[in-house]
């Protein structure tokens, strides 16, 4: 199959980075209805790093990466993973992709029929087919691994707290050691000692598992700590992104702004 | 344009008579095009409704044909839909089959037509009654648990996990309830027959002073296995079309709390109307 110019172009641009693009976003839009989110997102996640992307509440981080995942179907534009286009497939080639992909809701979006270990099992026992007790001692191990008790791993999710909750999400998204990683805010709800076992946690999948990771935080302490790389989305667009030692002098007044926190410059709160 | 109309309307209050006639006839084109335009959204929305509909019966069909089967969920909503709903199946079968038989005694007395009470309980609980009643019963205790539990797991964002963890949610979730009501559905109307009959007896030997045997032959003469076959049949119909209903209004909840109780009655209405149309449909296709 040829493949549309959209594709091509962008295939192009994810031959140009200087390093080897795992992911690539090329003129990314999604609308709902008259609400325009993403207005054409350009971005590139390295294999085998990890970038934070910034912006402010509302402004479509949680949209892209479900467009990334194929969740929701972007109005135009291409993503490529390993160059291989992914927006349209579906069915066998779709359920292969997401096998390699592992999600941490922003709400934990946990099963709540399932005990806790069988949440964490969920992937490997459904999608890989591991055999269950093989499976629960992973998924313990998984759940200690987030800083819980094993006595939790018999609990329903609503018997937790919110940052357990958080938690238990994670250890379901890294339990099948996937490829690519999503974290839509690892770290809200946790408190700053949980924040930095979590933030740890990240890193070592990046850099002992070679995994590649998209995040999404509005904790800069936690944003230093894990990113290699970050993006800040505003309006629909990246407007700036680069390594995160860049973050201190990006030259971008709205980078400023964000990541000190200030109520007045270009960002306007109320729009 | 909303706001032409409105303008046009304080031209028309507002201008002397010379100028009435041309505003007037403003305000009646506006009037068509704005009606039309409301005409055609609809259908468009209406058509897009049935097509969204259709796809997704085609979907949850297909998938649940398909492997892998999750036999342990299966099992759960055969508990859920068909052991749960015993009660109410079988009380309502119990009093309907009871005021049947009280009902007919009091009209049929006055044409010395006794001797027919029994094949009017029999006849009707078992073509009619039964599967109609128990699937308006099961539309309302299982739809809606089934349009609110799936409901939730769109809102929550559940439904999505599944799909990331590489699960189908046309197997996992729906196959399983659409199997469950379809097989489960039969059950309970045969069991309601029995009940429903049973009830008509019990009032004709101890209310109306009829002999057992022979209320029992009259029973047992004018039955014939189609009575029966056709209420089961009608009976799978129904259990397919509750469950069917209660996973796609689930399934395309709105957001928040206030999709899902929309959610929910859309799907036990919905239920509960087609159970209505398609007894006809289905009594046309077997009695004439
Ligand atoms: N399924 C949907 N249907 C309609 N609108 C949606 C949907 N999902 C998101 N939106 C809209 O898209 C916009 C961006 O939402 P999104 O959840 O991506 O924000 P976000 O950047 O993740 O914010 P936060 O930091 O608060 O999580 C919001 O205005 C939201 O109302
Ligand atoms: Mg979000």
């Amino acid at each position: 199959m040829t493949d549309s110019p959209v594709t091509a172009a962008c295939k192009i641009r994810a031959a140009q980075q200087d390093l080897p693009a795992k992911l690539q976003l090329c003129g990314v839009r999604k609308r709902f209805g008259r609400n325009d989110v993403l207005r054409g997102v350009d971005l590139t996640v390295p294999a085998g790093k990890s970038l934070v992307v910034i912006g402010g509440s509302g402004t479509g981080k949680s949209v892209m990466i479900k467009c990334i995942l194929g969740l929701i179907a972007p109005d135009e534009g291409s993503i490529l993973v390993d160059g291989e286009e992914t927006v349209n497939i579906d069915g066998k080639a779709r359920s292969r992709m997401m096998s390699r992909f592992g999600m941490l809701f922003q709400g934990a979006a946990l099963f709540d029929s399932l005990k806790v270990w069988e949440n964490v099992a969920f992937g490997l026992i459904h999608g890989r087919h591991v055999e269950k007790e093989q499976a629960r001692q992973t998924a313990l191990e998984k759940i200690r691994a987030v800083g819980l008790k094993e006595e939790v791993g018999d609990l329903f999710p609503a018997e937790l707290s919110g940052g357990m909750q958080k938690r238990v999400g994670l250890a379901r998204a890294i339990a099948a050691n996937p490829e690519i990683i999503f974290f839509d805010e690892p770290t809200t709800g946790l408190d700053p000692i949980m924040a930095d076992v979590i933030n740890g946690l990240i890193v070592d999948c990046v850099t002992d598992l070679g995994a590649t990771a998209l995040s999404i935080t509005h904790d800069m302490a936690s944003a230093r700590k894990i990113a290699d790389y970050v993006a800040m989305i505003h309006e629909g667009h990246i407007i700036w992104h680069g390594p995160i030692a860049d973050l201190d002098n990006s030259g971008s007044a709205y980078v400023e702004q964000f990541i000190h926190g200030r109520a007045e410059g270009p960002i306007a709160v109320n729009k | 344009m909303k706001n032409k109309i409105l303008v046009s309307f304080q031209d028309f209050v507002r201008s002397p008579m010379g100028q009435k006639t041309q505003a007037a006839t403003e305000i009646g084109w506006e009037y068509v095009l704005d009606s039309c335009q409301a005409i055609g959204r609809t259908m468009l929305a209406f058509f897009a409704a049935v097509g969204r509909l259709t796809v997704f019966i085609l979907q949850s069909v297909w998938y649940s044909l398909l492997p892998p089967y999750y036999a342990r969920h299966i099992f759960r909503q055969f508990i859920d839909i068909g052991y749960y709903s015993l009660p109410v199946v079988g009380m309502t079968a119990l009093f309907t089959g009871m005021v049947l038989a009280l009902q007919s005694y009091t009209g049929f007395t006055r044409f010395n037509a006794e001797s027919a009470i029994a094949g009017v309980v029999v006849l009707s609980v078992t073509r009619e009654l039964s599967p109609v009643l128990a699937g308006l019963m099961v539309a309302g205790r299982v739809g809606a648990a089934i349009a609110a539990e799936i409901g939730t797991m769109r809102v929550t964002e559940q439904i999505d996990a599944l799909k990331t963890l590489s699960v189908n949610p046309f197997q996992y979730l729906i196959a399983p309830r659409l199997i469950a009501g379809t097989l489960m559905l039969p059950i309970l109307v045969l069991i309601g027959d029995i009940i429903g009959v049973f009830g008509g007896y019990a009032v004709a030997i101890y209310a109306l002073d009829f002999s057992p045997g022979s209320y029992l032959s009259q029973t047992w003469d004018i039955l014939e296995s189609i009575d029966v076959v056709s209420g089961l049949i009608k009976a799978a119909a129904f259990g397919l079309l509750v469950s069917m209903m209660g996973c796609y209004h689930g399934y395309n909840s709105g957001r928040g709390a206030q999709g899902v109780g929309q959610a929910t009655t859309n799907a036990v209405v919905s239920a509960s109307i087609l159970i209505l149309i398609f007894n006809y449909i289905l009594t046309q296709i077997f009695f004439s």
